[in-house]
């Protein structure tokens, strides 16, 4: 079927737009070149979600809900949100006493995929038929298992039946539509979906997007061309043309953004944030640096398998013992937020009535003595049998700022008689087994998580990974407290946002008093960008800025 | 001769086929497996996914079963799908094989051109002015470190002056010849610098000890010209040494060069290979170092060969 070419009001509708975003041609930056630090890889939107591909999709495709940059959940290919008031959302009751709901929702009726075929109702069945089958490798399963029907109305309206009722029902985030009228022959045989989707065979064909841009050049691990989408029916984005560049080495990213060859640093997967505070200081004049604390949280897990470990004394002291604030100022310049819980300040759930545990040696010291552990020999910590007061400290090698905090948790816990042995990995063994092992005394690094996410595989005690569940899991300190997992529990289908607010306290409480681990502070992204460009907005959450493009303004 | 050649041949075949069996053995052994990793980078991945997707991509069979498979494949010509590209090996590789090929090759015979005239010059005149500043420039560039010499370069021609890009293999949407070859500037111009102190160093060598030998003497006493003496009679034997230097340089032709191409985003087979044995892409990374090895082995192959021509002493029964 051939596609309909945009009509003659469609055309002055664009041309008018085009119009507006005159600003940016008239200053010659219609083009735009995006540093970034990792290749995206093949472009399938529900195969291998990793953050660079995430990045390059935020501008050619949409998905029907996201957190914005006010971590709001709001629609991008639908036209309302549902929800029990508003009647699009209705609960339901299951067999055996549980709790379902019913979702409707109806795709914008200017949605069009780039080859000019209307987004409809056929997309969210094929999507669905595809995520459903459990040969066809899609990342995001759980979604698909949780939807046991759609139910369609109309070419543009669907009602998604889900088994269960979560306070966050209207998130569809991960159901990413896929184009039905170009991906239906590469779904034959579902086993070999994932090496016959167009989006790796062909990822230029327009029929693949349906964003403001759509790709047209793909250099396999060197870059990835877009182009603005002809059938884009909203405001246009401000370049002719974005590229976004795979430059590895951030040293070379640099280089290459002082010579202009690209002319930004995606804060998404750009520098390490002590590389952009570097930078900031011997060339920010020149460019418009934006800091945003993000929903990574770095901590040191503690095995409590571990027996000095699993005495909470002994880990109040470690918190104590460290200048965490201290460390956030001399190595990041105070632009990662120290943290006091798993919880972001920036997220509903924040409370911060914790415990804060400000560095106060003395009291560490104390927290030790009553431990059992005395100081020894060398100015060591022995207990009783003698034995010393010594734990093995992991991170990924060859990260250069764990490196160097780790450097700093070592010196400062020297001081109150703990002994520190550093044994880095690279990230695929320390991720690949050394973690999910449990393989480790204090192992450092960071949770990436999603607005209110509620925290169950970090903390329930049934997801401690172990050989009989096959390591899944990711509760690798091996937590257990029941009042937890009652909280855990309840907190994932409470409807009420006063009563939530309420369990999240709570949770936080136990966390920051239990200290399953250390917490050290929220990552922070730096976008680096040209004076020139205006209107990006980081979101702080996994949803990347680029979904936001048309947001985007050039100033002469 | 033919004998040798076939016996060398044979040898080449068993040691590919002994390697890919413990390039694939290495890689599978290594801790983590692509979906751990996924897992990392996922929050939403859950449990029964990661279960799902190790099944479907055959990650729980044991090591030996899927080089098997593996290997009855290869033999029928199908090296397989690479897991990161979601394509076909060979369309992957052999663009970057090209890519490797120019870059590796462009700067082979600079360096082997330039090494051999500052050798044989430093040669001729021990302990001068020259050959001090030759082993001085020797000795800077091999003790240089790759990615900083790459990083100053690209600072210096591409930030400062703005004559040269920084990175990449050419300029999107274009890819003229003109375009294509001030990309390959800077990384050809490192890696030429890099490499050329090394060869210098054994041509000077090579060439010290062939101009001490009795035929130049008689050479000499028998009035040939100092240019017929060092190109005709002392250049050959000097080369013996040299083509071995040479013959195991022949793998990184393909093998490519990490620093390099990272720092310069240049997509060859070193960063290729290094990203499929990190990301557990067995059939990208087996045939990739299959390559390299292959193409090692030929190069010591003819290296073999080229001895029976540059030496006249030597013979192959």
């Amino acid at each position: 079927m051939a596609a309909p070419r945009p009509g003659p009001l469609r055309r002055l509708v664009f041309a008018a737009l085009l119009f507006a975003s005159w600003p940016a041609l008239a200053a010659g930056h219609n083009t735009l070149t995006i540093g970034v630090t990792q290749a995206p890889g093949p472009l399938n939107p529900n195969i291998d979600v990793l953050a660079a591909k995430s990045y390059v999709l935020g501008l050619a495709l949409r998905p029907f809900t996201v957190y914005d940059a006010d971590w709001r959940l709001v629609c991008l290919l639908c036209t309302r949100l549902p929800s029990i008031a508003n009647g699009l959302a209705v609960p339901t009751n299951l067999p055996g006493g549980k709790r379902g709901v019913d979702l409707t929702y109806t795709i914008r009726d200017d949605a069009r995929w780039a080859d000019g075929v209307p987004v409809t109702t056929a997309d969210v069945m094929f999507t669905y038929e595809v995520g459903r089958n459990k040969q066809s490798a899609v990342s995001n399963g759980e979604l698909y298992r949780r939807i046991t029907g759609i139910t369609v109305k109309d070419a543009k309206t669907f009602t998604l039946h889900l088994d269960k009722l979560d306070f966050d029902y209207a998130a569809i985030n991960d159901f990413v539509l896929l184009p039905a009228h170009v991906e239906r022959t590469a779904f034959a045989d579902p086993a070999q979906y994932r090496v016959r989707t167009r989006y790796a065979t062909d990822p230029a064909d327009p029929g693949l997007y349906n964003g403001p841009y759509r790709v047209s050049e793909v250099s396999p691990g060197a870059y990835i061309v877009l182009q603005r989408n002809p059938y884009w029916a909203g405001r246009p984005g401000p370049f002719r043309q974005i590229t976004v560049r795979a430059i590895e080495n951030t040293a070379a990213l640099t280089a290459n953004l002082l010579s202009g060859t690209i002319d930004m640093v995606a804060g998404e997967i750009g520098l390490p944030l002590d590389e952009a505070v570097a930078f900031d200081k011997a060339h920010g004049a020149g460019y418009h640096v934006i800091y945003k604390p993000d929903l990574a949280f770095e901590h040191v897990d503690f095995n409590l398998d571990v027996p000095a470990l699993a005495d909470r004394r002994v880990r109040q002291a470690l918190a104590y013992g460290l200048d965490r604030k201290g460390l956030a100022q001399s190595l990041f310049g105070g632009r990662q937020p120290v943290a006091d819980s798993f919880v972001s300040p920036n997220d509903v759930g924040y409370t911060g009535d914790v415990p804060h545990y400000a560095y106060d040696p003395a009291r560490a010291a104390a927290l030790l003595d009553a431990a059992g552990w005395h100081q020894g020999p060398g100015g060591i910590r022995r207990n009783a049998a003698g034995q010393k007061l010594s734990f093995t400290l992991m991170t990924t090698a060859g990260n250069h700022s764990r490196e160097l905090v780790e450097q700093v948790l070592q010196s400062e816990w020297r001081r109150i008689g703990v002994d520190i042995q550093i044994k880095n990995q690279p990230a695929r063994v320390l991720f690949g087994q050394t973690i999910p092992h449990r393989q480790f005394q204090l192992a450092m690094y960071a949770w990436i998580s999603s607005p209110e996410n509620v925290p169950r595989e970090l903390f329930r005690s049934s997801e401690i990974p172990d050989a009989a569940n096959g390591y899944s899991g990711e509760n690798v300190a091996g937590y257990k407290n029941p009042e937890m997992d009652r909280l855990l529990d309840a907190l994932e289908v409470e409807l009420d946002p006063a009563k939530r607010k309420t369990m999240w306290a709570a949770i936080e409480r136990i966390y920051a008093t239990d200290l399953p681990s250390l917490p050290l502070y929220f990552r922070s992204d730096a976008y680096i960008l040209p004076k020139w460009l205006h209107g990006l907005r980081p979101t702080g959450n996994q949803y990347p800025s680029t979904l936001w493009v048309t947001d985007w303004t050039v100033a002469p | 001769m033919i004998r040798f050649t076939a016996l060398r041949l044979i040898e080449i075949a068993a040691v590919l086929l002994l390697m890919s069996f413990v390039i694939y053995g290495l890689i599978g052994l290594m801790p983590g497996d692509p979906i751990d990793l996924m897992r990392t980078a996922d929050p939403h991945l859950s449990a029964a996914d990661v279960a799902r997707l190790k099944a479907l991509y055959g990650l729980g069979q044991p090591l030996l079963v899927r080089y098997l498979a593996w290997a009855r494949q290869a033999l029928h010509g199908d090296l397989g799908y690479s897991r990161l590209f979601s394509a076909p090996v060979l369309s992957i590789l052999v663009p970057r094989l090209v890519n490797s090929l120019i870059l590796m090759g462009s700067s082979f015979v600079l360096a082997f051109a330039f090494a051999l005239g500052l050798g044989i010059a430093a040669a001729r005149r021990p302990r001068s002015w020259f050959d001090r500043a030759v082993n001085l420039f020797c000795f800077a560039g091999v003790s240089v470190p790759t990615f900083w010499l790459a990083l100053v370069l690209i600072l210096v021609f591409a930030a400062e002056l703005g004559w040269l890009p920084a990175s990449g293999i050419a300029t999107p949407g274009k890819g003229g010849l003109d375009d294509r070859l001030a990309h390959l500037a800077l990384p050809v111009l490192t890696l030429t610098l890099a490499s050329v102190g090394g060869y210098t160093r054994y041509v000077r060598a090579a060439m010290r000890e062939a101009l001490a030998q009795d035929h130049i003497r008689t050479a000499r006493a028998k009035g040939a010209s100092e240019a017929r003496v060092v190109w005709r009679h002392a250049l050959r034997p000097a080369l013996v040494p040299v083509a071995t230097i040479l013959a195991l340089s022949f793998g990184s032709l393909v093998s490519g060069a990490l620093v390099t191409e990272t720092m310069f985003a240049y997509p060859g087979m070193g960063k290729l290979i290094f990203d499929a044995v990190m990301g557990n892409d067995y059939n990208l990374a087996l045939a990739a170092l299959l390559l390299a090895t292959a193409t090692t082995l030929a190069g010591n192959f003819a290296a073999d060969l080229a001895y029976a021509w540059l030496d006249p002493r030597v013979s192959y029964r």
